[in-house]
């Protein structure tokens, strides 16, 4: 038993953080949810420059041939940053079902995919997918199976999403234009959970590092509010649900990269705790913040907003928990 | 990472089930009784016999010189077996980490084996009437005798399962002048010397797990002294650490507990209203949580990281788990939980306790806020 990242991986993490720190701050955030029409953000074609699309990908296609233990922290990275393009639905779930990711890797095209509990039969629910326009093709789910839809066949209806920066749409297609993907898909979906876990936590971390801040500079009464017993303890609280949410997430990766038979089991574990840790802190965030943080001008809310809805969809935590529950139970 | 267990891991694992499956007792009452605690202490002599009592330690003193990662095997497997508490948790698990640490090789000597052996039983002698979550502001003092050992008078009070034990540990104001946290010694005392007087009293279930200590003009010899004089704030918080991390509860008994919930929820899964569902799930998916925090931090320990201030996010998690998991028990039970003979109800009393002792969950917090957030103090 040996629960540590290797030297390569923190390597590739932090050349991640470096970049998404120059290219993807949050005026670029922002910017993406209120451009008339969508373009890929600069932090989206850097990580494409270095690579980072093609985690999942062999070398011989051009890929970095690595794993789901390197992508997770990258990942984690994205959530931290806010990064607007779906690079989860792009790097973890399609990626490793295209025969041929060449374009995928190098940036030039966007894959984005619906949840896949928005089953097609499902009449309850629309057919989303993230930065819909931006995407040369979706991935959608038939039976529980992943299928690939050219965007040229989906007519596209604009939805405003909570978060203006995800860019959804809704999809109109006829479900004979699909095609089925067949090699990798047996974890494409809990790829997609633990990606998004993987988010999640980068989330928590932003929005605790920011209150942090905050809490330490914003004098009331004279002093420091993080001095205040009531603060400290809302952002404990806070700090203890990642804690215990963030080796979830990394144990999931783990199993997807070493093809455990419970790997589903164990991504439903780390998006239930990975969303109620992003959706704790969201409001102890806010509650921290007082006024500022309602305000729309103040960052905050791009990243609430985003675990808000990274929280909720492939599966809430209480869905998770209930998948949890058919196994174990 | 690798997050399979070695072959030696795997090997370490099997003997301890097969011992343990064995051996362990069934249905023991609870130790914190005076009778339960004389069968808990069979059991205990019955474990070092067979070199079960204190795994991580030196072969020399009783035990395997198993490795962090092989000690917690060890508690997976001791609580999946359904072992009891252990009355000696006081001693192996708070006073030997610090003699370890701090101890001379006479001190190592004298005390380690015979607390091995469950022949010498330790209390912890920290809290006083008026120095509970604030333990720096300790009253009991301790001044040089003409003899050339020192005098202790004071008295401790909420000392677990004191009135059972042979020997106690503690703080002691040694330098009157000293403020707080300076001019503490770290003293270990045998109950039998003259001038003690012991009086167990009842905790919330009834049973005499508590003890009030009171001391009056107990001499003790120089090798009384644990650490450095004056030093034993510095040497008190090292104990402190390692009780409110791993060493005192570890995953493996809420793993376990978590498991009897899961069977729980079973057999009344035709009746269970589905939020207890929801509930049973979420304390095993937080007690799997704990497991695998637990084998990060390891992992980081065993590589010489410092991991600082983090117990105390341990200490919170665990406590407020094993709270959760008994009420979620208690729900299913419904009317049952009354009368309940199974140790839900039991458990669930004793899990009360958890965010109190040890540095209340309040005291954790501000600790988590100040240490590991960096907020301002004031």
């Amino acid at each position: 038993m040996h629960f540590a990242f290797t030297d390569d991986q923190i390597a590739l993490r932090d050349a991640v953080r470096d970049l998404l720190v120059k290219e993807c701050p949050p005026a670029a955030v922002r910017s993406a949810g209120e451009s008339s029409t969508p373009t890929f953000s600069a932090a989206w074609r850097a990580l494409a420059e270095m690579g980072v699309l093609g985690v999942l990908a062999a070398d011989d296609v051009g890929g970095l041939g690595l794993t789901d233990l390197d992508l997770v922290l990258v990942l984690e990275e994205t959530g931290y940053a806010a990064l607007p393009e779906p690079i989860v639905e792009h790097a973890a779930v399609a990626v490793p079902l295209l025969d041929d990711p060449t374009a995928a890797i190098t940036g030039s095209e966007l894959i984005s995919a619906t949840a896949p509990n928005d089953q097609i039969d499902d009449q309850t629910d629309d057919q989303i997918a993230p930065s819909a326009e931006l995407a040369s093709a979706v991935v959608v789910w038939i039976d529980k199976q992943p299928a690939l839809v050219p965007r040229d066949q989906i007519k596209l209806v604009t939805y405003e999403s909570v978060d203006h920066t995800r860019r959804i749409a809704r999809l109109d297609f006829d479900p004979q234009s699909a095609t089925p993907l067949t090699s990798n898909a047996i974890r494409a979906n809990a790829r997609g959970v633990v990606g998004l876990a993987a988010q999640l936590i980068g989330l928590t971390r932003r929005m605790l590092d920011l209150t942090v801040e905050y809490a330490s500079t914003r004098k009331q009464f004279g002093v420091p509010i993080g001095s205040f017993q009531a603060v400290k303890h809302h952002l404990a609280d806070a700090r203890i649900a990642l804690e215990f949410a963030r080796p979830l997430v990394y144990r999931a990766a783990w199993s997807l990269a070493s093809n455990d038979p419970d790997a589903e089991l164990h991504a439903s574990m780390a998006k239930a705790m990975a969303g109620d840790a992003a959706l704790l802190t969201a409001s102890k965030a806010l509650q921290c913040h007082g006024a500022i943080g309602y305000s729309f001008e103040y960052d905050l809310h791009l990243f609430m907003k985003r675990a808000w809805v990274l929280a909720g969809t492939w599966g809430s935590s209480a869905d998770h928990r209930a998948r949890v529950g058919n196994s174990v139970l | 990472m690798d997050l399979n267990f070695t072959a030696t891991e795997e090997a370490f694992r099997a003997e301890c089930r097969a011992w343990l499956e064995e051996n362990t007792p069934r249905g023991l009452p609870s130790g914190d009784t005076r009778a339960g605690f004389a069968l808990h202490l069979e059991w205990e002599k019955l474990l070092f016999a067979n070199r079960w009592a204190v795994v991580s330690w030196p072969e020399e003193y009783g035990g395997r010189n198993a490795s962090p990662m092989e000690w917690l095997i060890f508690e997976e497997e001791y609580y999946r077996a359904g072992g009891p508490q252990r009355v000696t948790q006081n001693g192996i698990f708070l006073l030997a980490p610090t003699i370890f640490e701090f101890g001379t090789p006479a001190q190592q000597a004298e005390v380690l084996p015979r607390m091995a052996a469950a022949e010498d039983l330790w209390c912890q002698g920290w809290s006083e009437p008026n120095a509970g979550s604030d333990l720096a502001s300790t009253r009991s003092r301790a001044e040089r005798d003409a003899s050339g050992g020192w005098r202790l008078n004071g008295q401790k009070t909420w000392t677990t399962r004191g009135a059972f034990c042979t020997h106690l540990f503690g703080l002691f104001r040694t330098d009157p002048e000293a403020q707080r946290h300076s001019g503490l010694t770290y003293f270990m005392v045998p109950l039998d010397a003259p001038g003690i007087t012991v009086r167990g009293f009842g905790r919330l279930d009834g049973d005499e797990g508590f003890a009030e200590v009171f001391l009056d003009d107990v001499v003790v010899t120089d090798d009384a002294v644990l650490g450095e004089v004056d030093q034993g704030w510095g040497v008190a918080m090292a104990t402190a650490s390692a009780e409110r991390g791993l060493t005192l509860r570890s995953p493996g008994r809420f793993t376990a507990t978590a498991a009897r919930l899961v069977n729980l929820y079973r057999e009344r899964a035709a009746t269970a209203a589905p939020a207890l569902r929801d509930a049973v799930v979420q304390a095993y998916i937080e007690a799997e949580a704990y497991r695998w925090q637990t084998f990060s931090t390891v992992t980081r320990m065993v590589e010489g990281e410092n991991i600082g201030a983090e117990p105390s996010m341990t200490k919170v998690f665990w406590s407020e788990l094993d709270i959760h998991l008994h009420e979620t028990a208690l729900a299913l039970l419904g009317s049952a939980a009354e009368y309940d003979s199974t140790g839900w109800m039991k458990g669930f009393e004793f899990s009360l306790s958890g965010p109190i002792y040890a540095g209340t969950n309040e005291i954790q917090r501000n600790v988590i806020a100040e240490r590991v957030l960096g907020l301002p103090r004031k």
